[in-house]
């Protein structure tokens, strides 16, 4: 081999590599990834059957329903719009009625939410980024309501 | 007191820094020897006053000094005292003193053991290592000041985060920042060497050993920090694909990455410009990882104690470094002499497929993480980059490059035989087979794509012994010669099968816990009984225990195999008063190779629990793995070759500035 092939083989292959790993991302990105949604978005743009989506707001006070098989079934609201939430597994010790919550899943088509994970931030606010944002944007997020006694985070 | 001696040390350790940013830097360019002289002093100095500072803070969590602020966020006085130490840095403040006293410490063993390396370049590498010191020293005491006081000063500390509460915290993040921090020394070197504009095969065999290090630390922290979470998290798992994950894996790929090509640069002076660019990169990677996490702009299930308005002055510092690093290289990468061009088969080749595959999968994993970001400033759309998105790109850039690890060791420099490599890989390839097939076996069948990852596994471990077997020439000669051989094969030469058989473990590891875990969620009362597998489980009953922080509820399993009891299983919820936080604590029991996991939900009024079990098999070798691999980077580390002075082509180098 000559060393002008040699220099080329190397750059085919780095290039080769290269547009590979572009295109399994660029393709990865259109179909592999799970937009957040609160509850209102959820109401006003149902997302598509069977497209996985996260859900994200707070537990609705007193919605908790523990069944006996280890199922749970429980409602996420967003003081706007609320959406009914069924689960079968062990909660976080986070999860709480009142506090943040995000659950992964897809719509059923009878407009309750299946989750298959239920996150809850290990966070000493119990608040999840993305759920503060959204009920900030739906005007119900009280600053510092969750923040541990006394701690100084002015 | 002590407080303001510590608050007052990292003032003169901030001072010490900037001395020995300019001092040294300015000898080293006008080639003066009394200047450069001061460097090693100075990397010692501030070492011991960062050191000093870090014990003050150290000490006013073990007295639990409540007039610090931080130690009242933090902290509590009836905590055990492991964790009012290592509670230290469990928070923002603390564990940014860490990450600077680790700088130091590496800047403090540069001076130490650089007794080889030119007195110039030894002092340009401590000056750009004190650059990074002076920023991030500067960014502890203007936003993340740990010694601030607070006065009047309450009685009681809010305690530390109960999740924080466990023996991983005092070996993750050292660990951890060990392997990020210990990537500044290789980023050092590089920018000191461009500065320079000078650089050959001497550099490479300095920088190995400094990267050789740091990677191991990474990974053994990736390691620790992966169990704690399969532990603590409840969840059993042992990857989540989460922001702060990659922000480790990120640099953890471009320091192998690094790992390969000096060696190429070492043995064969090329690839020395992409050398430079991997050790700039891997420590921009190992910067961009610490935003990521310090900064808050994610959210993860592992960040604690993230602050927003600290993120602004970390950036600052980020844009600093790599751009400045960057520019740089862009400015002075054309004046190094290139390297020479090599044949595509042959351990050079080789080593440059590593790279290009490494990097590729480094790349994929910085757009899984950063997109998210981009996409939330552009659009506002809040997206998760999970799982499925890896699986389709990560894992099919990783698996061919573990197919040609075994080839790679087995190719002789300049012009490899790839037919006569596969030959010697007939056994190995063999035992792989044979290994699908048993795992089919066992399995009953099974997903293809897991046999094949079982395969891979054993094939890359197999193939490791094989390459062994060859240089020592097993069966061809007799067994004492072949022991000879073993005694006189180069330390490295064991590093390398070690690391390699490693990953091969860890691969097997991950596919069959993966694969062939079981899980069981069931409400339980005292008597109930379950069966996993081979093994019932039995619900005996309820122990309320108190600890000195928190009470705890400990559901006591009895777990039998053929009627014998083989275990006593003791998950528990507990309850932390102060901060009114409840933690699971899971019952692990490791049967061979793999694990039983007992997880409790709620404990309900009537008695019942909800109790999840799983069954992971050959889950330990998932952490087994990295712990080999860091095994085999120690050995590696102690050849002498790595410590025996300036090679040969370093004398050209060595011959101009021997002050």
């Amino acid at each position: 081999m000559t060393r002008r092939q040699r220099r080329l083989t190397l750059i085919g292959l780095a290039g080769a590599v290269l547009a590979v790993a572009a295109g399994l991302v660029l393709y990865a990105l259109t179909d592999r990834i799970v937009f957040f949604n609160s509850p209102t978005d959820i109401v006003a743009k149902a997302p598509a059957p069977g497209q996985r989506v996260r859900l994200g707001g707070l537990v609705t006070e007193g919605s908790l329903v523990k069944g006996a098989d280890g199922s749970v079934a429980f409602a996420v609201t967003d003081g706007n719009a609320t959406i009914k939430v069924g689960y079968r597994g062990i909660l976080p010790d986070l999860f709480r009625e009142g506090q943040g919550v995000v659950t992964e899943g897809v719509l059923e088509p009878d407009g309750s939410f299946a989750a298959d994970t239920v996150l809850a931030k290990h966070d000493e606010n119990y608040m999840p980024k993305e759920v503060a944002d959204a009920l900030k944007k739906q005007g119900v997020w009280r600053h510092g309501e969750d923040a541990a006694p006394g701690a100084a985070t002015q | 007191m002590i407080a303001e001696l510590g608050h007052f040390a990292l003032v003169l350790a901030l001072v010490m820094a900037l001395v020995q940013s300019t001092v040294p830097f300015v000898g080293a360019l006008r080639e003066d020897g009394r200047l450069t002289a001061i460097a090693p002093y100075t990397a010692v100095t501030q070492f011991l006053l960062v050191g000093v500072a870090f014990a003050a803070l150290v000490h006013a969590y073990i007295v639990s000094d409540f007039s610090l602020l931080n130690v009242v966020e933090n902290s509590h006085s009836a905590k055990p005292l492991l964790y009012k130490v290592t509670g230290t840095w469990g928070n923002h403040e603390g564990s940014m003193l860490l990450w600077v006293l680790i700088l130091a410490l590496f800047g403090a063993l540069v001076a130490a053991f650089g007794a080889n390396l030119p007195d110039r370049l030894k002092a340009m590498v401590l000056a750009v290592q004190a650059w990074i010191a002076s920023a991030f020293i500067l960014f502890v005491l203007l936003t993340s000041n740990p010694f601030l006081r607070v006065d009047p000063s309450p009685f009681e500390g809010n305690d530390l985060n109960p999740v924080l509460q466990d023996i991983g915290l005092a070996v993750h993040p050292p660990l951890l920042y060990l392997g990020y921090v210990g990537c500044s020394i290789s980023f050092a070197f590089a920018v000191a060497a461009l500065i320079d504009g000078r650089i050959d095969a001497a550099w490479a065999r300095w920088v190995r050993p400094w990267t050789l290090a740091a990677w191991m630390f990474l990974t053994l922290g990736i390691a620790m920090g992966s169990y704690w979470a399969y532990y603590e998290l409840g969840w059993g798992g042992f990857w989540f694909w989460d922001p702060v994950e990659n922000a480790s894996l990120m640099p953890w790929l471009a320091a192998t990455a690094l790992l390969h090509s000096a060696i190429v640069m070492e043995k064969r002076d090329a690839l020395k410009i992409w050398t430079i660019l991997l050790a700039i990169l891997a420590f921009s990677l190992s910067l961009i990882g610490t935003f990521l996490v310090r900064s808050g702009v994610l959210t993860s299930v592992h960040a604690f104690a993230s602050d927003p308005t600290r993120g602004v002055f970390i950036l600052a510092i980020l844009c600093l470094f790599i751009g400045g690093a960057l520019a740089l290289f862009a400015a002075r990468a054309g004046a190094l002499a290139p390297g020479g061009i090599f044949a595509p088969i042959s351990r050079e080749g080789a080593l440059v497929v590593n790279n290009i595959f490494l990097t590729a999968a480094a790349a994929t994993v910085i757009v899984g993480t950063l997109y998210p970001l981009v996409l939330e400033a552009i659009t506002g759309d809040r997206i998760s980059v999970g799982a499925p998105f890896y699986n389709l790109t990560f894992a099919p850039l990783v698996v061919p490059l573990l197919l040609i690890v075994p080839f790679g060791p087995l190719l002789a420099w300049k012009r490899g035989d790839f037919g006569a490599a596969a030959q010697r890989l007939m056994f190995a390839f063999a035992v792989a087979l044979l290994v699908a097939a048993v795992g089919a076996w066992l399995a009953g069948g099974g997903p293809v794509l897991a046999l094949v990852g079982i395969g891979i596994g054993a094939w890359m471990i197999a193939g490791a012994v094989s390459e062994f077997a060859y240089r020592v020439k097993i069966g061809s000669v007799p067994l004492r010669e072949s022991l000879r051989r073993a005694a006189g094969l180069p330390r490295a030469a064991y590093g390398t099968t070690l690391a390699h058989a490693g990953v091969g473990i860890m691969v097997l590891g991950i596919v069959a816990a993966t694969t062939w875990a079981t899980e069981t969620i069931l409400t339980m009362k005292p008597g109930d009984t379950v069966t996993v597998g081979s093994r019932t489980i039995t619900l005996d009953g309820f122990l309320p225990r108190a600890a000195a922080n928190f009470r705890e509820n400990v559901v006591r399993f009895t777990v039998r195999e053929g009627g014998t009891i083989v275990a006593v299983m003791e998950p528990s919820k507990r309850r932390f008063s102060t901060r009114e936080m409840e933690t699971t604590e899971a019952a692990i029991r490791t049967f061979a190779l793999s694990q039983l996991y007992v997880s409790l939900g709620d404990i309900g009024n009537d008695g019942a629990v909800t109790v999840r079990i799983y069954w992971k098999p050959l889950v330990t070798l998932i952490w087994l793995g990295p712990v080999v691999m860091a095994l085999g980077g120690l050995i590696s580390l102690s050849d002498r070759r790595l410590r025996v002075g300036a090679p040969r082509p370093a004398r050209r180098a060595a011959a101009a500035p021997a002050e």
